[in-house]
């Protein structure tokens, strides 16, 4: 670290062998030759993606608006939307990454193609993009979009942090990304234990992506989480009680709180594991008085509750679609709440589950397996509020509502497989096996990921002004389902044959058929992906015929469908005085939607600020620099990064003000087309007559 | 004296209810700004927040701390290692520092002149500072005795939980400074009024987790 050696060595450990390329063609050796080459490959893709990108965009001149109206953006909507981008990208590498696997799984016999280093680095990448870079982003961005128009905010409480927020992640997941063309990964697993991560075992630079991409995205999601509490707690309209929250809020706070409370110990561990490594520390080592027991505790500290912090905003998405493509109020919203909140607190007692066989005593694992139990009554409680909520209802099967009955069935099997791992004594017979990752899959997947493309679904016209090709969405819907239900049902036998998880290979044939029954399955799941992005360019290219600008498209009960679409930057032209729950759906029927206030005001609110990006860029360099020793660059952005907030601390000033008139003639011209659009019913949702007016005909049932 | 903290609070919360004159506590913003005052609030719970978010933190370190104790591996321990009569000095400096800021705050919130704000700022930076010459110095002390954070389970443990309090007082300080800078640039605005305000929670937040590195780590090592 002297100035000698910093000197000598400008790009500290960066030379030609970093570059997975360059070394695979240095190397005469068949087996690195094909991982290379499909590594290469994806390199490549990543180069070339970006440079097509920058070259549409200088194309189309685009940049002054890329820069102007979306990166240097402090409008909440506009950050959800980006995240959700960053998810849909990061989606499509975890995506691949998957069948990739499965493929190799297919031919597993005794070999296969792929090297064991190969493998380890795909599962340790799909792991901890799909959770960090895929799942994460994806929840921030439609609670980032949403909450505020549900409550009645303008904003969020801190519009900047905000912004700051999404950098972070997003400096995260291109850290991941690069590791992919230069240097290599973590073989470690999304979880990375020591002390196989330490450098005695593990010297190179992947573990030290990992490290930083998950630091990068952890902070990111601390400062998330306070963000979107405070905007809970302090931004709601008037007269809106905790109680007439919308539920996706509802789980929204949960999912805030606990990532308040979760995120650091995640934090604590990365950086102890990296002064390990960097300073010798011992932290996790195995001699001199290191514990790697404490990474596991607090890792899980962290882990079982970011379950939860995933699968919440989900229970709040299939809570909206339920009741609103019933046509009913939501049923037992009291005992949702209630079970929501049980739900986040019984996360924090349980992480112990996720090592019942490291050799605590049966005593200790008796209470942990009874504590995660628990959790399956809250859970249960969920879903008969969902099933009584469609009971006597207009049930509509649109592609939100497909994922969401999907989800029904298919979690409720995924809660059972948990009931048994909570056991420990069956724990110990199928710990480490396919059925563990079949567990977490089938929560992972048909839990949070259907939700989340519900989700996208639903509030896609909110944000972008039409509606998402319906057929498309239902190919791409059933190919997921059963894409899910192929990949991994048979995971859950070959579990219980014992075949263990992260094997690039295995030596029994009896794996075979169920291997390419899972392949195939898998295939499918690549095809769902595909149809969803044909799904996007269809619906583009038919925008037209689609729009909704009057803002309702789905006949919705919450404030975020009072509101023009897309929304204009202030959210609402006065804010809205609350004094129900289904704000919207009791304005509709007493006819007081599509009003006039009498007076408009001055409104004010944030302008945009590049702290964002530039702390997104510096943080992203940062780490580059501390993976790659390179200290004369980590100086370099840690300084401007401290120097950034230094300078954001003596500005003034900071808003701007939206006069009066432009708001009325926005809201008059929104108005008018309101009046004028034909109510439709929901007989015709999907059809081009909808532009965003619902009919009155919802049949409240008393149940 | 009791019923005349019940008409403040019911005073308070009908303010509040009315949204009327709703002031901040605490904070001297001016009641002409009602828009301010309701900012403030977001603006101080949120950094109530993060300080709770912050405290998770230095509990797990704590608890790292607390669980390799033992790990000494043959190299010095506690007994070898810590000298309480730096700490107690160094304790009294930090705690004295908590009672200068206050006594900033109040000369914020009564509107005495700002040469007395900025001096109490002042003796505050100061104090922060000694402290942290003589914890670097404590450490400086336990390398000489081969206390090194490579050598042993409780001294990676000592040096992951001590120094990161004394990296918190650094970014103190430099806030700190800051702070005097917004006040000569800008004068006592809002938001250098909220900015003070934070600071100073952030600055007792420290204080307390320092009283729990005294008994915890100090006392506790040595018990």
């Amino acid at each position: 670290m002297s100035w000698s050696t910093t000197l000598n060595h400008p790009l500290g450990l960066l030379d030609a062998d970093s570059f997975p390329f360059l070394a695979m063609l240095g190397s005469d050796d068949s087996d690195i030759f094909i991982n290379g080459l499909l590594g290469s490959f994806a390199a490549a893709l990543v180069v070339i993606s970006v440079m097509v990108v920058v070259a549409l965009l200088t194309r189309y001149r685009a940049w002054r608006t890329l820069w102007f109206d979306w990166l240097t953006s402090a409008d909440h909507k506009k950050i959800g939307i980006m995240y959700v981008v960053l998810a849909l990208v990061m989606l499509v590498r975890a995506i691949a990454e998957a069948v990739l696997m499965r493929a190799q799984g297919a031919v597993g016999l005794d070999g296969g193609f792929l090297s064991s280093d190969h493998f380890a680095q795909l599962f340790s990448t799909h792991g901890t993009i799909m959770i960090f870079f895929m799942a994460m982003p994806f929840l921030t961005g439609l609670i980032n979009y949403v909450v505020p128009l549900q409550i009645g905010a303008r904003d969020v409480a801190f519009p900047i942090l905000n912004s700051i927020s999404l950098w972070l992640t997003v400096a995260g997941a291109a850290l991941v990304m690069t590791s992919l063309v230069v240097g290599v990964f973590s073989t470690g697993g999304w979880f990375g234990y020591p002390p196989y991560t330490g450098t005695l075992y593990n010297p190179g630079v992947g573990v030290d992506y990992w490290i930083w991409s998950l630091t990068l995205a952890s902070l990111g999601s601390t400062l998330t989480g306070i963000n979107i509490a405070v905007t809970i707690y302090k931004k709601r309209a008037p007269g809106m009680k905790l109680y007439y929250m919308p539920l996706f809020t509802w789980t929204a706070l949960c999912t805030a709180i606990m990532m308040i409370f979760a995120m650091p110990p995640l934090t604590v561990v990365t950086l102890q594991l990296a002064l390990d490594r960097y300073l010798d520390f011992h932290f996790f080592t195995n001699g001199l008085g290191g514990n790697q027991m404490n990474f596991l505790n607090m890792f899980w500290l962290f882990g079982h509750p970011e379950v939860y912090i995933l699968i919440l905003p989900a229970f709040g998405v299939y809570s909206e679609i339920f009741s609103t493509f019933s046509g009913k109020v939501l049923f037992g919203y009291k005992s949702l709440v209630w079970a929501t909140m049980s739900i986040a607190f019984l996360s924090f007692l349980v992480w112990l589950h996720h090592f019942f066989t490291m050799g605590q005593s049966g005593h200790i694992n008796a209470v942990f397996g009874i504590a995660s139990m628990l959790i399956g009554i809250p859970t249960g409680v969920k879903i008969y509020d969902w099933m009584w909520t469609m009971l006597r209802g207009r049930v509509r099967f649109s592609v939100p509502m497909i994922y969401s009955l999907a989800f029904i069935f298919l979690f409720v099997i995924g809660g059972i497989t948990g009931i048994m791992l909570a056991n420990p004594i069956l724990d110990y017979q199928v710990h480490n096996t396919v059925f563990l990752v079949a567990h977490f899959h089938n929560m992972a997947v048909p839990g949070v990921l259907f939700g989340m493309l519900a989700g996208y679904t639903f509030w896609f016209p909110k944000a972008f002004g039409f509606r998402l090709d319906e057929r498309w969405g239902r190919i791409s819907a059933y190919c997921w389902i059963f894409g899910w239900m192929g990949a991994f049902f048979p995971l859950y036998i070959l579990g219980l044959m014992g075949l263990p998880r992260r094997s690039v290979a295995y030596e029994q044939a009896s794996y075979v058929p169920l291997e390419i029954v899972a392949f195939v399955g898998a295939l499918l799941v690549a095809a769902a992906l595909m149809a969803l992005v044909i799904q996007l360019w269809v619906s583009i290219k038919h925008r037209e015929e689609n729009r909704v600008f009057v803002g309702d498209p789905w006949d919705g009960r919450s404030l975020e469908w009072a509101t023009s679409a897309p929304p204009p930057e202030y959210n609402f032209p006065v804010v809205p005085s609350i004094n129900d729950r289904d704000a919207f759906t009791a304005a509709k029927e007493f006819g007081v939607g599509y009003q006039e206030p009498d007076t408009y005001v001055n409104i004010e609110i944030p302008q945009n600020s590049a702290m964002g990006p530039v702390f997104g860029g510096t943080s992203f360099l940062l780490a580059f620099g501390l993976v790659w020793q390179i200290w004369w660059l980590v100086i370099l952005t840690g300084l401007v990064t401290i120097g950034t907030l230094v300078v954001r601390g003596f500005q003034r000033d900071t808003l701007k003000i939206i006069p009066a008139e432009t708001v009325c003639r926005a809201h008059r011209h929104w108005i008018q087309a309101a009046r004028s659009a034909q109510p439709i019913k929901r007989s015709q949702e999907h059809t081009a007559a909808n532009k965003g007016r619902a009919a009155l005909e919802t049949v409240e049932v008393s149940t | 004296m009791i019923s005349e903290l019940f008409k403040r609070v019911e005073f308070y919360l009908d303010a509040r209810q009315n949204k009327e004159i709703f002031i901040y506590p605490g904070l001297n913003l001016g009641a002409e700004h009602s828009n301010v005052h309701t900012q403030a609030e977001a603006t101080v719970f949120g950094f109530w927040v993060f300080l709770m978010s912050d405290a998770i933190i230095f509990g797990m370190a704590f608890a790292t701390y607390a669980t390799l104790l033992q790990g000494t591996a043959g190299s010095p321990g506690p007994r070898e290692l810590y000298h309480l009569g730096p700490i107690f000095i160094e304790t009294l400096l930090l705690l004295t520092s908590s009672f200068t800021f206050g006594m900033a705050s109040i000369a914020m919130k009564y509107k005495h002149p700002t040469s007395h704000l900025v001096g109490w700022l002042l003796v505050t930076l100061v104090l922060g500072v000694i402290f942290l010459g003589m914890e670097l110095d404590d450490f400086r002390t336990m390398f000489a005795a081969g206390g090194l954070p490579t050598q042993s389970g409780f001294l990676s443990g000592f040096f992951g939980l001590v120094p990161l309090h004394g990296l918190h007082v650094t970014a103190g300080c430099i806030w700190l400074v800051c702070m005097l800078g917004q006040i000569a640039v800008h004068g006592l605005d809002s938001e250098t009024k909220l900015g003070l305000l934070r600071l100073a929670l952030f600055w007792h937040f420290l204080d307390i987790v320092w009283i729990f590195i005294f008994s915890v780590v100090y006392l506790g090592g040595l018990a």
